[in-house]
Formats: structure tokens, sequence, C-alpha cells
């Protein structure tokens, strides 16, 4: 294994590492967004190109693939940023790009890369837990095209998507379909979720598409797997980037805050909690890289055995070090204007996105 | 020994089973079940219940109006309530003031005061941390000065964390009266003070699951009789310490585990989750981790029967109980899995319930998590605790 970045990799980090400076103050990280600030911070990433980043060069893209997006995304996870970064670039851009016929690449794909617009990918349904290979949103052929009709839950920035890239079921299998979110019959429901973003449950009665519409009915499943494996990989990477924030908090506040005449870091319990999160952090990391490796690799076996370990490590350590880090942060910790809650939060909410440590600990089981 | 409990428990058990089913009203068991916000008046509601039946004062002597229980009955009051969906008394002028006066008042605060707790007529507010003292309470800083003419001290402070300041009318807390004392635990004195008072002004801290119930107190020039001093001067330390003795034995929460863990079931089998195999052996851990919590509990609390001194028994339960509480929510957000993203702070509201993204029974999992998150820190952080066994421990080996 080789873990070596060159420097195009530094400058990268360090760009997002600027941007991140600048646009998410550390006195402010994981306040709701106005729809100012989430546009202002969606064009500045455009700008620096990361909403092209793993997206083919000949449709607007930078033609980088999981290693970059591990660095930005763990910048972003250190500020609490990158609103719908993985959902829209990472699992829907990819998604597309693998998917897509040349017109729909061409459609989509650069108005993505340059920030014009959001796509989500619309997949989970109610009581289906993390399962999405099962869909009762039904796709029927009709004269004109198609028709859709169910309801997909939990779609991560739904309501700031304006194309959804929905997951059907049709007399032939799976399928997808690419879906404007102001075509008739399709309804938004947008909510607040724990970590102060926002997602949305979709109703489609009777939606009517053109053929064009469909992106496909062959490899659906390898490719929406590679596509989620992609992004899971991106939020391990943004679990370290937080975890990371969280311990350089913990530290300073430790060497400052006193209590009994010292200073809270002089007392051996603290510090060895600081130790088991050190450690934590430097596993998240490596997990971070070897699930981007994994998806860089590509052999798709091995990706979602990987994929899903460090999954599993992130759900799990993650919410460990918000939870202790707010424990070690006494009554303050729990406190909205205390930025430790907020990546806790964060972490959660991590957790319980594409699959959560019991669906991939049991995937591990099963490829073991 | 007997591993059951004797037929008069059992009837004891039965009876107050039958008074919470009779009492309780619907609304307010169906907040406390589905995790949802209390008001004021839902605490007063179930309080003033529980007073009719002389059951709101378990810990106070029969001559002060307790129902002279003994340690079983206290237990079995506790768990019974709890899991059929009855309020936490959090009251700490029941559970705090009320011990302390009744040990160390003058006849003229029992006569005062403790009818108004008892009708929870007054709510009190702790006032004991400050920014600068929250684990080292004898750091406090607030001080009062005794007035030339001796009738009034004057207070100037800052407390912070006071629980439920916005429904107290009256607060007591630890004050400096003799800054110049040779150790800090020496010169501080216990106070009551009319949160009325001019120059008491209490501003909301709004906390990371949404709730605004814990306060900063800021204390300008507060002029305080000098009758509401609990007493001795400057010795105010010592009666603070039995205080939070009574603090940490009920924050064990042995009946709130035994609740979250039929809550776990229950939501497992709505989430489809029934036979899970990892899921339930982790159930199956935690009612193991129960049983051996309550054992132990019952054994320690029977007179005659601790080792140790009970404080630091109180600290035993209490870590093993918050952790095993918060590992039992950590799980609820599990068993949730997808459905424990939406978050709304309104949704935690029975009013607002139907606006949710999720089922009512999902709606406030997270946040629980999130504020079970003060078990360990409040009351004396676990740390804390941990360090008072390990004295106890060491001292005796
Ligand atoms: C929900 C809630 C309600 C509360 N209600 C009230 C109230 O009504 N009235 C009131 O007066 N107070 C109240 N408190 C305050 C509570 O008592 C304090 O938060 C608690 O004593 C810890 O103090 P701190 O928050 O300042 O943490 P700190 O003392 O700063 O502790 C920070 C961390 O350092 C650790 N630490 C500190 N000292 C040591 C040591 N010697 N060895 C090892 N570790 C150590 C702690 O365990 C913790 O992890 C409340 C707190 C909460 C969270």
């Amino acid at each position: 294994m080789d873990f070596a970045l060159d420097d195009d990799h530094l400058a990268l980090r360090e760009a997002v590492q600027r941007f991140c400076e600048g646009e998410y103050p550390a006195q402010h990280r994981g306040n709701p967004e106005s729809a100012e600030q989430a546009r202002q911070r969606w064009k500045g990433m455009a700008k620096l190109g990361l909403l092209g980043l793993p997206l083919p060069a000949a449709f607007g893209g930078s033609g980088q693939g999981a290693i970059e997006v591990m660095l930005a995304a763990q910048e972003l996870g250190r500020a609490l940023g990158g609103g719908a970064f993985v959902a829209s670039t990472v699992i829907a851009g990819q998604l597309l790009a693998a998917l897509g016929t040349p017109e729909q690449k061409l459609q989509w794909l650069p108005a993505l890369a340059s920030g014009e617009m959001q796509a989500a990918l619309a997949i989970a349904e109610e009581g289906q837990r993390y399962d999405w290979t099962a869909p009762r949103l039904q796709a029927t052929r009709t004269p004109r095209g198609w028709e859709l009709q169910g309801r997909k839950t939990f779609v991560l920035h739904g309501d700031s998507a304006s194309l959804f890239l929905v997951v059907a079921r049709s007399a032939t299998g799976l399928a997808v379909f690419a879906v404007d979110a102001a075509t008739p019959g399709v309804r938004v429901h947008g909510f607040d979720t724990l970590d102060g973003r926002r997602a949305a449950h979709v109703d489609f009665e009777a939606v009517t598409l053109a053929e064009a519409r469909l992106l496909a009915t062959d490899g659906v499943e390898d490719a929406i797997e590679a596509a989620l494996d992609a992004g899971i990989a991106a939020l391990c990477a943004e679990t370290a980037g937080a975890v990371e924030a969280l311990l350089a908090a913990t530290v300073d506040h430790l060497r400052t805050r006193k209590q009994f005449g010292a200073p809270l870091a002089k007392f051996q319990v603290l510090q060895h909690r600081v130790a088991d999160l050190a450690i934590d952090l430097e596993q998240l990391k490596s997990m971070a890289c070897v699930a981007a490796m994994a998806v860089a690799a590509g052999e798709p076996v091995q990706r979602r055995r990987l994929v899903s370990a460090a999954k599993v490590f992130a759900s799990q350590a993650g919410r460990r070090a918000g939870l202790a880090t707010i424990q070690m942060h006494g009554a303050m910790g729990m406190t909205d204007e205390c930025r430790v809650g907020h990546y806790a939060k964060r972490l959660i909410a991590i957790g319980q996105q594409a699959g959560d440590a019991a669906f991939h600990l049991r995937h591990v089981l099963a490829t073991n | 020994m007997r591993l059951q409990f004797t037929a008069a428990e059992e009837a004891f058990r039965q009876e107050v089973r039958a008074f919470v089913r009779a009492k309780l009203p619907a609304d307010i068991k169906r907040k406390v079940e589905l995790g949802l916000r209390l008001e004021h008046a839902d605490y007063l509601t179930w309080f003033n219940l529980l007073e009719e039946r002389g059951w709101l004062t378990p810990g106070w002597p029969p001559e002060h109006g307790g129902p002279g229980w003994n340690h079983v009955q206290r237990y079995i009051f506790d768990e019974e309530t709890l899991l059929a969906g009855a309020p936490r008394i959090i009251a700490s002028g029941i559970q705090m003031l009320g011990p302390v006066l009744i040990a160390f008042g003058t006849p003229d605060q029992k006569a005062r005061y403790l009818p108004d707790i008892r009708a929870s007529r007054t709510w009190w507010a702790q006032g004991f941390s400050e920014p600068g003292a929250g684990s080292d309470l004898a750091a406090v800083r607030t001080t009062a000065v005794l007035e030339p003419d001796g009738k009034h001290f004057v207070v100037n402070g800052h407390k912070v964390w006071t629980s439920y300041a916005q429904w107290c009318s009256m607060m007591f807390a630890l004050v400096r009266t003799d800054p110049t004392a040779a150790k800090p635990q020496e010169g501080i004195s216990f106070l009551l003070i009319d949160m009325k008072s001019p120059g008491l002004t209490v501003r909301p801290i709004r906390m990371l699951e949404g709730g605004t119930d814990l306060n900063e107190c800021f204390l300008d020039n507060v002029r305080v009789p000098v009758e509401n001093l609990v007493g001795e001067l400057h010795k105010g330390w010592s009666y603070g310490k039995y205080l939070l003795g009574h603090e940490r034995t009920g924050i064990a929460g042995i009946g709130s585990c035994k609740q979250q863990l039929a809550r776990a079931r229950q939501l497992a089998a709505q989430q489809g989750l029934a036979d899970d195999a990892l899921l339930q052996a982790r159930l199956a851990q935690f009612e193991v981790e129960l049983i051996a919590l309550e054992a132990t509990a019952l054994r320690l609390l029977a007179p005659g029967q601790g080792s140790r001194t009970p404080a630091v028994e109180a600290s035993m339960l209490k870590v093993r109980g918050t952790e095993l509480r918060q590992a039992i929510y950590e799980t609820l957000v599990d068993i949730a899995g997808p459905d424990a993203l939406p978050f709304s702070t309104e949704a935690q509201f029975l009013e607002h319930l139907d606006e949710a993204a999720v089922a009512p029974e999902l709606t406030a999992v997270a946040a629980n998590c999130l504020d079970a998150r003060k078990v360990s820190i409040y009351g004396g952080t676990n740390e804390v605790q941990r360090n008072l066994i390990a004295r106890a421990t060491l001292e005796v080996y």
C-alpha cells in the first residue's frame, strides 16, 4: 500500500482548506445554512472545481478520482461544510456518468459541475431501512414513454435538487430515471435533519416521463452500488475530518479550562480519553484511505467489502468521538453555542446514512 | 436471603400501578412514552396528584409529610411510576432543598417553605454552578456581603446551568461569605434567594437538542434577608454535600433504564427488527446489566447492607445507571435507522407531532439520545464519581 500524496493532492487540500476557512467561520460551524449562504458556498465549491471533481472531463468535470474526493471531503468534514457535495456530486453525479447516454450526460453533467443545478439520488423507501434492491416505486411503460408511481424517502438535500435520479421497479427489473423536480406529479416534502441540513420525502404520483428520461435498465444494480460506495467513502473521509476538528477543540479546551486549580489536561482520566480519541482518529484516517483506494481500484467485490468495513468503523468511532467530546466539555458541550455538539450531530447523522453500522457489519459478515 | 419481593411488597406494587393507571392523564403519559417535551403544567398536574395521595415526597420523614416508605417501597414506586409513563420527579425543591431544610433549617424556614414545596406552589432553582465552578464547586465566587445593620446580604455573581429557572420563584445558592478563608471549601454559605428580587436576571441557554431548560442567572446587588441563611454562616459546603448525596441516588435512574429498554423492544418490533440477532443480543446484554444494577441497588440501599459510605454507593449506582441509560438511548437511534435523521424542535411537542417526517414513536429518538448526555455530566460528572469511588476504595485496601 502507498499512502503518499503528490503535489497536486497537497495543492487541492490546501485550496479546500482555504475555502473552508473563509466560508465556515469556526464559531458558526454546524448552524443551518441560509439560502444565500448555501448559494454562495455552492458557487465557491464550483469555482474550486469540487463539483466536477470526479466527473468526466468530456462533460465539464475534472476527471479526478476517489483519492481527490477523499481529500476534499476530509477538509469539508473538518469545517462541517460541503452541503450537497456528497449527495449531488459524488453519488448522483457519478451515477449519471455511469448510466447516462452521451446526450443525457451532456444535458446534466456540465450543469452539475458548474453548480448551476443539484441532483439527488432518490433510492430509499418507507419501511425498507437501507435495502434498496426491491423498490416498490413502479415504472410502467406507456405509449409515450413511462409513468412513475410511488414514494421515496430520506432523499438527502432533496429540496434543493432540481433533478432526481429515481430508482424504480420496471417489468424487467431495476431502472433509473432522471426526473425534474418540477415535473407535474412530483411532490417534495422537505424537512430538517439532525445535523442542521435538509432532506425530503418525495411523492411521485402518475408522473409521466419521456423515453429520454430513462437512464438505464441494464447494469443498474452494479452502477448504483459503485456510486453509493463512492459516496460512503467520502462520508468516511468527512468523519475523519470532523473527528480531527473535535480532537483539536478538545485539546484546546482541556488545556485552557481549569478546575481544582489545574488545567483539565492534567487529569489522567481525561488524558486517556484523549489518547483513545487520537487512536480512533488515526484509524479513521486510515479507513478513509482504505475506502477511497478501494473505490479507486474499482474491483467490485473487494470494494464493497472494504467500503462496508470503513463505514462500520466510521459510524461507530465517529459517534463515539462526538459523544466523548461532549462529556469532556461538561455542560458547555451540550449547548447550541459550543461547536462540539454540532460535530456530534453530524457524526451521528453520517452513522445513520447510506447504511448504518449494523447494515454494513452484516455485509462484511456475508463476504467473509 | 430471598429472590422474590414479599407479598406485602407485591401488594404495594399493585397499589402504585393501579394509582398511576387511574390517575395519570393520557396526554402526559403519551408525551413521556414518546420522549416528547413536558411543560410546567404537566409536571404540576402529576405532582399535585401524587401529593393528594401523600406520595410526592417519599424521601421526607413522616412528620414532614413523607409516606414513611422503606428503601424497597421507594424503589418499587420509582420503577412502577416510570414504567407506566409518569414524569420523573425533577423538582429540586422536593429532592434537594427539602431534605436540607428538614435537617438544617430553622423552625421558621421549615414552616415557611416546606408546605409550599409539597404543594408545588414554589419551584426551587439550584444555584450552585458558575462559569468557573463546575466540577470544582468549592471555587464558587458569587459573593454575599452582610450589610452593616446585619439585616441583609448583598449578593453579586453569575450562576449558570440553572435547570428550570424559568419555572422557579426561589433559588437555593452557594455563595462566598468569607473570601479570606484558608481553604476554598470554607467561607461558603447556603442562601435562599427570591428570584423576583431586583437585580436578578435569568437568561435561557439553548441546548443542542433544541431545549431551553437551562439558564444563566446574573445577580447584581441582590438583597437577601438574613433569615434566608440556612444553617451556620460559612458552613454552606457541608449542606451542599449533604444535598448532592440526595441528588445522586435518584440519578441512577433504574426505572428510566427499564422504561427505555421496554421502548427499545417495542420500537424494534415496529421497525421489523424483532428477529434481528445482532440487535436482540444487544438488548439481552442490557437486560443482564439491568439485573446486576437492580440487585446492586437493592442490596446496597438495604439498611445495614452497604459496606462503604452511602455517598460512594450512590456514586457507583450513578455511574453504571447513567452509562447504561445512554447506551440504551444510542441503541434507540440504531433501531430507528434512517428514521433517526429527521430533526425538528417543534415535533418534540405533542401539538406538532403530526408535522413530523417520521412516525410519532421516532420523532424524538435522536433528541433524547443527545439530551441523555447530561446524565453523566450533572449531579457531579462520572469522572468525578469515579475519582470518589477510587479514593474510597484505595484507602480501604
Ligand atoms: C442538564 C444539566 C442540568 C444542570 N442543572 C444544574 C442546576 O440546576 N444547578 C447547578 O448548579 N448546576 C447544574 N448543572 C451543572 C452541573 O452540575 C455541572 O455541569 C457539572 O458539575 C460539571 O461541571 P462543568 O460542566 O463545569 O464541567 P467541568 O468541571 O469543566 O468538567 C469538564 C470535564 O472535565 C472532567 N473533570 C473535571 N474535573 C475532573 C477531575 N478532577 N478528574 C477527572 N476529570 C475531571 C469532567 O468530568 C468533564 O468531563 C447542570 C448541568 C447539566 C448538563
